[in-house]
């Protein structure tokens, strides 16, 4: 049985869905860490069978709100002496600043430095946005 | 109150406000002598960063029959572009010599940059394969002119659906108003883009998508030609099976109902032969008349002249 230990003092960041765990680890820079960090995949979850777990062993500051562009249902467990004392709920937000890019090359964000990368919420189950300057509409994760 | 916005995209003015545009626009049609001196003092920047004939001639003649001034460059080779300067510094800049702007450039969004950096109106004259605002004015215009209102009409539209920011643009002032019914006319490569889709379904605006013309030309009251672009296709093969399908000739008018118009933005290439052009129902040529009267018409709204 593999045997994850508790954290005393960090972040674990619960129900990603199954296969997004690395993307996330990778989006967080995690894998430049130089505490404790683990990435579990493939984890039992009621809900929906499986899903993947990511364990911080630190306090780090990170935009909680690009996680809500990749699922609401991802959780944000604030851990201090071993327990949770702040769970974060996660939305998908209205407006995104400066967190994902536009992706037509014809839009002026590819070639005009020094602007705000700007998304419109579209559709909330889709969680596909439009870009404020070429209104392209993507999905981001 | 129109005094200072810009128009980047047709969604920036209410329904109230464009028809304060369009009446005064009736009115200076009526009498354009009238409005000679009305921008005596006033000076109008064009910065096309891409070529343009038409627009920018329009806008040029409809600032100069005001009585005001143009400065500008028509290329980006002739401006401080070509040293590599960013489209914010280039209007930061123009705020100081002018009292309005005009902008065409080739990437998408790039007025909205524009206006996100200055405090002067500043009107999108066409931006990439994504808007043209003014074009819709003066399609606009022409469409009561010749029908009295947009309501409750069946509007098709043919060519290059993609990439024809005269249609994106068209379309999207249309659908807020009751009773309008699309035809969209466009080989499978050329459909509208998501964001003209997305909205014209949120608004519940009846539409088709089909490829062929000319069994849908008799519902149509106005159908708006664009021009299909062989840079658009990725094979020549597609290119010349779907060219002639887009083609509207004098054979085809015969299939259309006595009062359904046909409008294009123009420069027309091969998309309608010239044997339409002496068809009553071809009303291309006003077009480009009513654009100058409508510019007019903006120009002294945004200045709050009028």
């Amino acid at each position: 049985m593999l045997e994850i230990t508790s954290i005393e003092k960090g972040i674990v960041i619960d129900h990603i869905p199954a296969g997004y765990g690395i993307k996330l680890f990778h989006l967080l820079k995690l894998e430049k860490a130089d505490y404790t960090v683990a990435l579990i995949n493939n984890a039992f979850s009621k809900k929906r069978g499986k899903k993947d777990i990511i364990k911080i062993n630190n306090t780090i500051e990170f935009d909680v709100e690009f996680l809500g562009l990749i699922n609401a249902d991802i959780t944000v467990n604030i851990i201090e002496g071993g327990k949770i004392i702040k769970k974060l709920r996660l939305t998908v937000p209205e407006r995104v600043v400066n967190v994902i890019h536009c992706k037509n090359p014809r839009c002026v964000t590819s070639v005009e430095s020094k602007i705000d990368h700007i998304f419109h919420l579209v559709d909330p189950v889709k969680r596909s946005y439009r870009c404020e300057y070429c209104d392209d509409i993507i999905v981001p994760y | 109150m129109l005094k200072g916005k810009s128009l980047i995209d047709p969604s920036d003015f209410s329904k109230e406000e464009f028809r304060e545009i369009f009446d005064l626009a009736h009115e200076i049609a009526k009498d354009p002598l009238k409005y000679k001196k009305s921008c005596e003092d006033k000076i109008l920047a064009t910065l096309f960063f891409e070529p343009s004939t038409r627009t920018r001639f329009s806008f040029e003649a409809a600032m100069l029959r005001l009585g005001g001034q143009v400065i500008g460059f028509s290329e980006p080779n002739s401006s401080s572009v070509a040293k590599g300067e960013s489209i914010a510094d280039t209007i930061r800049t123009v705020e100081n010599y002018a009292d309005l702007a005009v902008m065409r450039h080739p990437k998408e969004g790039a007025p909205r940059v524009a206006v996100q950096s200055v405090k002067f109106p500043v009107i999108n004259a066409g931006d990439g394969g994504h808007l043209h605002p003014t074009q819709t004015l003066t399609d606009i215009l022409t469409i009561e002119m010749l029908k009295g209102s947009v309501e409750n009409k069946v509007y098709g539209f043919c060519g290059d659906l993609k990439f024809g920011r005269t249609v994106h643009s068209l379309i999207k002032f249309l659908s807020n108003y009751d009773g309008v019914r699309f035809i969209l006319v466009s080989p499978e490569e050329l459909t509208i883009p998501e964001y003209v889709r997305e909205e014209i379904t949120r608004k519940n605006v009846p539409f088709i998508e089909v490829d062929k013309l000319k069994e849908h030309l008799k519902e149509m009251d106005f159908l708006y030609m664009t021009r299909v672009q062989r840079e658009r296709f990725f094979n020549e093969e597609d290119y010349i099976r779907l060219k002639d399908s887009f083609i509207l000739d004098a054979e085809k008018m015969k299939h259309a109902g006595p009062e359904t118009y046909i409008l294009h933005p123009l420069p027309r290439v091969n998309e309608i032969s010239i044997d339409v052009d002496d068809d009553p129902r071809a009303q291309y040529f006003n077009q480009a008349r009513n654009g100058m009267y409508v510019r007019m018409a903006l120009i002294l709204k945004l200045l709050g002249i009028k």
